[in-house]
């Protein structure tokens, strides 16, 4: 019991002193709690599939009745902005090349005859694919726009296909995108806090001095990985509150849950740090080593692009990034309203990580002395 | 491995003093062979500086995909009859859903839940009776969660059961869809500059820029910085050494690194990933290096501002990665951003570069475009120098 109480006094001392290490100075305070807040704002803006803005030129070559409708009904939904209206076929490079159209419509000649005969009246359309998925998701709002028209004109599809989005009515890609942000941008400056920890020390020579102290190594760990996770936490409770009161997106699920997950995935990037950390000599390994890891483990999660469309054996390689599995969690607590029963699975691969990475960082603390 | 010791800080500034009085190229020279012998010296800088692209690229290349395939779709047969099946058949064939056949709507829910299949395809069981009446009525229920394969599993839906449609037309004769009922509008769709409609067209360009921003802040963000935390650059205060000859000295040796990385990526792009290269070599390998000596800049100023390697390494993350990932049109279309964002993500060297590097390998040469950007660019690279440069005049703090 007496040994017990000593060794958690042991930790929290060292705690302390960690926490004031990286607080002391008003300018690393404001580094590593004002970006949160500015890139939850600035990306839960930036971060969007969904077309708000579609600049575009038109070719009317038919200039009828029809076409005209049709325009009119595309200027109509707010989102179609008429850009420039062309002349003829080659004037349209120039209209995608230097105006940063990202469509033209092209209505040929004998749009309006063909109509007015019963026939199948072809509307060209012309995307920049230079973003294939923006010009892709133009074209189906073109598409719903001209299947609109139809129906009006009395030439329904014999199958109607009645679509209904569950967790996320609108399909909006920023409640898909933010949710992900609570765990991928808390990830990235607690993984570079926790690499730097222990590579400031040996840098400085104060780390020989620390494992002479009576702190066993595992007390050493639990020094440096608690401050580090505390950091994690708030950056993520920053994040979270500005997507649910900021950008309102409804939560469903239980906060205590969320929590529960984040602490697992904070300690899993903690260790992967802390495990860097040991294993660098200087701050510039461990920066090094630590952007080395960040670019995959952010784009590899599913952050961006979903993990399904990746190879399989990217697949695999995967499940030894916790922000895919952290990720994943909080995005399905958060939105789906999902409890520990069908999520739980998300668990293990982050409780193998920091099974893996924390202890591995302790030992690695001792036998790695140049 | 050695933790740089203080003789040869010293021995380096020696070398400097010594040659300091000739003017400024042997001074640029003697200081680049410093930059030089200390780059070389730590070899795992130097192997994760020239392994990192290379890794990056094809990790990148292969794993980052907006197209989907196989995506698994629960079909709930309640009305199983030919006519229902054939309505739906087009979805077996597609390479872009694969279809698990179930009777029972719970049982699908179930699967939805669990996460094994994205979206829910219903045929009510009153289906090949309303069809027979007129129009027929199929529900599709999506996972909100991942709007943007939900987006497509829809897309991909919908064109299977039209296609159903026009292979009824044919079937009632060629010449059914000509004279009978109102005529309708058929959209004919032409995707310039990425004709295959693959997202890794976009994305490999896309990712030499953010592999280049990445290698440049994190080559040199904590140049600088060490210097002032270990005292060797006051004690090259006291040498008649220039700031310019210093920043010069430290940019020179990674411009050849960052320039190795930019090749090793460009022949990825090219030879691996197939992206057509429309534009000349030589507009995009002297556009490539011009953003590299910004971001590499960029990286030395944040050094010298910040004279703090913690401070330094967490800026360099903040203001160059991750901003470039999120805010240059990456992924995301600048043009569809509020104007305030619109106006940050301008501010961002790396927003002008990957603007022109997608139109260089999509498009082709585009001289005026060239023409603007590059310009942009040197004028960042003359900025940032200056004012990395007036971050190491001579004054103790």
């Amino acid at each position: 019991m007496q040994e017990l109480i000593s060794s958690l006094r042991r930790i929290a001392f060292l705690c302390r002193k960690e926490l004031l290490a990286i607080l002391k100075e008003p300018a690393t305070r404001a580094i590593l709690i004002a970006p949160a807040l500015v890139q939850s704002l600035l990306f839960g803006y930036a971060a969007s599939y969904d077309l708000t803005h579609v600049p575009y030129a038109v070719l009317d070559q038919s200039r009828g009745a029809a076409s005209t409708e049709l325009l009119a009904r595309l200027d109509g939904t707010g989102v179609f902005d008429r850009a420039a209206t062309l002349q003829s076929p080659q004037q349209i490079p120039d209209a995608v090349d230097r105006q940063g159209v990202l469509l033209v419509l092209s209505i040929p000649a004998d749009f309006e005859s063909r109509l007015a005969g019963g026939q199948a009246a072809p509307l060209q359309v012309i995307l920049d694919g230079r973003n294939s998925s923006t010009a892709g998701a133009a074209a189906g709002y073109v598409s719903n726009i001209v299947a609109a028209y139809n129906q009006s004109r009395g030439a329904a599809a014999p199958v109607a296909l009645e679509r209904r989005a569950l967790y996320n009515p609108n399909l909006e890609s920023r409640w898909n995108i933010m949710p992900g942000l609570i765990a991928g941008l808390s990830m990235l400056q607690t993984l570079l806090l926790a690499a730097l920890s222990v590579a400031r020390e040996r840098e400085q020579g104060t780390f020989d001095q620390l494992l002479v102290t009576p702190l066993t190594p595992m007390q050493i760990l639990v020094g440096k990985a608690l401050p580090a996770m505390l950091i994690g936490i708030i950056q993520s409770t920053i994040i979270l509150l500005v997507i649910r009161f900021w950008f309102q997106i409804p939560m469903s699920g239980s906060p205590w849950l969320l929590y529960l997950g984040l602490l697992t995935f904070t300690g899993a990037a903690v260790g992967i740090g802390l495990s860097v950390s040991a294993l660098s000599l200087n701050m510039q390994q461990a920066m090094l080593y630590t952007f080395l890891l960040i670019m995959p483990l952010m784009l590899l999660s599913g952050l961006l692009t979903p993990v399904r469309n990746m190879p399989w054996v990217l697949q695999m390689a995967t499940y030894a990034n916790p922000l895919r599995f952290g990720m994943d969690l909080v995005r399905r607590v958060y939105l789906e309203g999902a409890t520990l029963h069908e999520v739980g699975f998300d668990f293990l691969p982050m409780l193998v990580i920091g099974g893996v990475t924390l202890p591995l960082a302790a030992w690695l603390f001792r036998h790695r002395l140049s | 491995m050695s933790a740089v010791p203080r003789e040869q800080g010293a021995r380096d500034a020696d070398a400097a003093t010594a040659a300091s009085a000739g003017g400024f190229w042997p001074r640029l020279v003697a200081l680049l062979r410093k930059e030089l012998r200390q780059m070389v010296r730590d070899r795992s800088n130097l192997a994760v500086g020239l392994l990192l692209p290379a890794v990056l690229i094809l990790l990148f290349g292969y794993g980052l995909s907006f197209d989907v395939t196989d995506a698994p779709v629960a079909v709930v047969l309640e009305d199983s009859s030919p006519t229902a099946r054939d309505v739906i058949a087009g979805l077996q064939g597609s390479r872009y859903v694969a279809p698990v056949w179930t009777t029972n709507v719970h049982e699908a829910e179930d699967l939805m839940r669990r996460g094994a299949v994205v979206a829910v395809l219903r045929v009510p069981i009153d289906f090949s009776r309303q069809l027979a009446a007129g129009q027929g009525r199929l529900e599709l229920w999506l996972n909100g969660i991942d709007s943007t394969t939900a987006t497509s599993v829809e897309g991909y839906v919908g064109a299977a059961i039209a296609s159903w449609g026009a292979r009824q037309a044919d079937r009632a004769g060629g010449t059914a869809t000509a004279g009978t009922g109102p005529g309708s509008v058929t959209i004919e769709q032409r995707m310039w500059f990425n004709e295959a409609n693959t997202s890794t067209w976009y994305l490999v360009p896309g990712l030499l820029a953010l592999v280049m921003t990445l290698i440049g802040a994190f080559l040199t963000s904590l140049l600088i910085a060490r210097e002032w935390e270990r005292g060797t650059l006051e004690a090259l205060f006291v040498t008649p050494v220039r700031p310019l000859e210093l920043v010069l000295s430290k940019l020179f040796p990674y411009l050849v690194v960052g320039a190795i990385d930019l090749v090793l990526c460009l022949l990825a792009a090219r030879f691996l990933f197939e992206v057509p290269m429309r534009g000349s070599l030589l507009a995009i390998v002297v556009a490539s290096l011009l953003y590299l000596l910004v971001s590499l800049l960029l990286g030395l100023w944040i050094s010298g501002v910040t004279r703090n390697q913690f401070q330094a390494s967490q800026m360099a993350l903040l203001v160059s990665f991750m901003p470039a990932m999120m805010l240059s049109g990456f992924v995301f279309d600048t043009r569809n951003m509020p104007v305030v964002v619109q106006v940050i993500s301008q501010i961002l060297p790396a927003t002008h570069f990957m603007a022109l590097i997608k139109t260089l390998f999509l498009a082709g040469d585009d001289w005026r475009v060239f023409a603007r950007d590059c310009s942009i660019l040197c004028l960042y690279a003359l900025v940032l120098t200056f004012l990395t440069t007036r971050t190491l005049r001579k004054r103790l703090h």
